[in-house]
């Protein structure tokens, strides 16, 4: 169970104000959300991830980047080829 | 993890244990250091995708695509090269690699990243348990080395506004992905000079194995985690050059002393350390080391690589090649040591040797050019190996005095920096009058000029001073232009002041 301190604090970390009345409506989420995902722990463990394929690498070489136009459309807000975010700091 | 605290073999401690007096060793009180040193590997595509790494003198946010740029439904791929450069590391650095290492995702908010996460390796690293034998006060040290592994490096981000009062962050993303190593070292080290010195063996190492540029701007961080034995551990982040970590160190101890002074305690924090005005300052980091929420990245397989250890090939490292060239060339522990330090500079020493003479080629590479080199902020690859295997067997064969020599070389370093083409040590000598042969010549068609215009030098003996531009100008049609008209202007005054006096 998730508790209402707990949506509190993750709030803090993302840097995202919440009001009082909201608490009650997020840990309400937050816990369906997780009690969604807690069918997962009922699923056999077996082929799938501990299967024992490793080392699925790619070998070192170049491909194209995107334009940066395009990088820059992404953002919000753009200056010199910067994404420009609020201030962090 | 806690920074043991411990009774050093042959050292005369007394703890008292929680009082958060501080232990005195020596009379000083023993400083405790840890660094997490993040080196760039010099793969050609970033960690996680085809991005090339080489960005720097490119504009921002022109070497990323969706992977680096965490856009949804992109999906990471592993570079092998980079794999393979921080298992090198590993063997080198004599570590236990991991029957299996896997990724994580560390899970925080700032701009630096794009996805909310960092890929990195959290509690299953690639490898643990090494060592690093560093230079010691007089015997060698050995360092231990707790863990390696592989992470992704974050963006940049840009500042705007005054330190004070920032008002917005501009960030590029081009360093985004780009791979790093993290090397992290046992509480090991009782000094910012030992800091600084592992630091050097650590760069040294990684140019040796070919898997990293300490040149390149940015290449280096470093995060130190120091404290006084007795209290509490500071970690100072944000150290970026070499010279960094000694002031940073060094600051932090001035710091956490005057605190005990005052009779104080140290507090545990995070402090970030601000280069350009060589303080740390107390960075209040929301995040305890939970609110990271690790967990296993699903997105990628796990390495399981410790046998290919064995089929890596480590080429010479330093503490070897010191060791060859005090026995193959016969020169100094010392000049080994300082040669051996710096991979582009033991590759020019062993250029020199065709000039016949080890030792004197040791003490002109490692002192003189050296010196030569720091007060220019210059680096040895900037020098023709030529121009300066030529000076050297000038100095051999006794062409060329020591003095003369030094200047040669500075003009030769003078013209590598114009980016001039650099002349031969010959045409220098001769162009500035530094040769034997070519003074003496110079004096002797000055002495021919004195003895030949009797007008010209009484006048110039009467106090009428243009009489000197008269001779100087006989003497450079005499030498055909090839003297330097200053220099010739002495050599006459000095012969026309009146002998015996
Ligand atoms: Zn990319």
């Amino acid at each position: 169970m998730v508790s209402e301190e707990e949506v509190l604090r993750i709030a803090e970390l993302a840097d995202i104000g919440i009001g009082k009345e909201e608490l009650p409506p997020f840990t309400r989420d937050f816990n369906a959300i997780l009690d969604y995902f807690a069918v997962l722990d009922r699923v056999p463990p077996g082929e799938g991830w501990k299967a024992g394929i490793a080392n699925v690498l790619r070998e070192d070489r170049v491909t194209p980047s995107l334009p940066q136009e395009e990088v820059l459309a992404l953002a919000e807000a753009a200056e010199d080829g910067y994404i420009r975010a609020p201030r962090v700091m | 993890m806690t920074v043991p605290i411990g009774m050093e073999a042959g050292s005369a401690v007394r703890e008292t244990a929680g009082s958060g007096l501080a232990a005195v060793e020596g009379g000083r009180e023993t400083v405790i250091i840890g660094l997490e040193v993040h080196c760039q590997l010099n793969t050609e595509s970033k960690l996680f995708c085809g991005c090339s790494t080489d960005y720097r003198s490119d504009p921002p946010n022109t070497h990323v695509c969706p992977t680096c740029l965490g856009l949804p439904g992109s999906l990471p791929a592993m570079n092998r090269r980079a794999v393979e450069y921080a298992l090198l590391v590993a063997k080198a650095l004599n570590c236990r690699v991991a029957d299996e290492a896997e990724f994580a995702r560390k899970n925080y908010f700032y701009p630096d990243l794009t996805k909310g996460f960092q890929i990195t390796m959290y509690n299953r690293p690639l490898a643990e348990g090494g060592y690093l034998d560093i230079e010691g006060d007089g015997a060698e040290k050995r360092v231990r080395i707790t863990r390696i592994h592989l992470e992704e490096d974050p963006g940049r981000l840009v500042h705007m506004g005054t330190p004070d009062r920032p008002r917005y962050s501009l960030v590029d993303y081009n360093r985004s992905g780009i791979p790093l190593i993290e090397i992290v070292t046992e509480p090991d080290l009782r000094s910012p000079k030992e800091a600084r010195r592992l630091l050097n063996g650590l760069r040294t190492t990684l140019e040796y194995l070919g898997v990293f540029d300490g040149d390149q701007e940015g290449s280096l961080r470093v995060d130190a985690n120091i404290s006084i034995r007795g209290s509490e551990r500071v970690e100072v982040k944000n150290i970026s050059s070499y010279r960094g970590v000694e002031k940073a160190l060094t600051y932090e101890i001035t710091r956490q002393r005057g605190v005990l002074r005052r009779g104080q305690k140290v507090e545990r924090e995070t402090r970030h350390f601000v280069e350009a005005r060589g303080v740390t300052t107390s960075a209040r980091s929301k995040e305890q080391e939970h609110d990271y929420r690790y967990f296993t990245e699903p997105d990628l397989r796990p390495l399981q690589v410790r046998h290919w250890v064995e089929g890596i090939a480590l080429p010479e490292l330093p503490a070897a090649r010191r060791e060859r060239f005090t026995a193959q060339y016969g020169i100094s522990p010392e000049h080994a040591r300082t040669l051996c330090g710096e991979l582009r500079l033991a590759e020019f020493f062993e250029q020199m040797a065709p000039c016949g003479n080890p030792l004197l080629a040791a003490t002109w590479v490692a002192d003189t050019l050296q010196g030569e080199l720091n007060y220019r902020e210059m680096e040895i690859g900037k020098v023709p190996p030529a121009r300066f295997r030529e000076l050297l067997g000038m100095l051999c064969r006794k062409e060329v005095t020591d003095k003369a020599a030094v200047e040669v070389l500075r003009r030769m370093l003078d013209q590598c920096l114009k980016g001039e083409e650099v002349q031969s040590p010959a045409q220098i000598m001769e162009k500035n009058m530094l040769g034997k042969t070519a003074g003496d010549t110079f004096t002797g068609i000055v002495r021919e000029v004195i003895a030949e215009c009797g007008d010209a030098v009484r006048d110039y003996r009467a106090g009428r001073g243009e009489a000197l531009n008269f001779l100087v100008g006989q003497v450079m049609k005499r030498t055909r232009g090839r003297a330097d008209p200053k220099e010739l202007t002495r050599i006459l005054r000095e012969e026309l002041e009146p002998q015996g006096t």
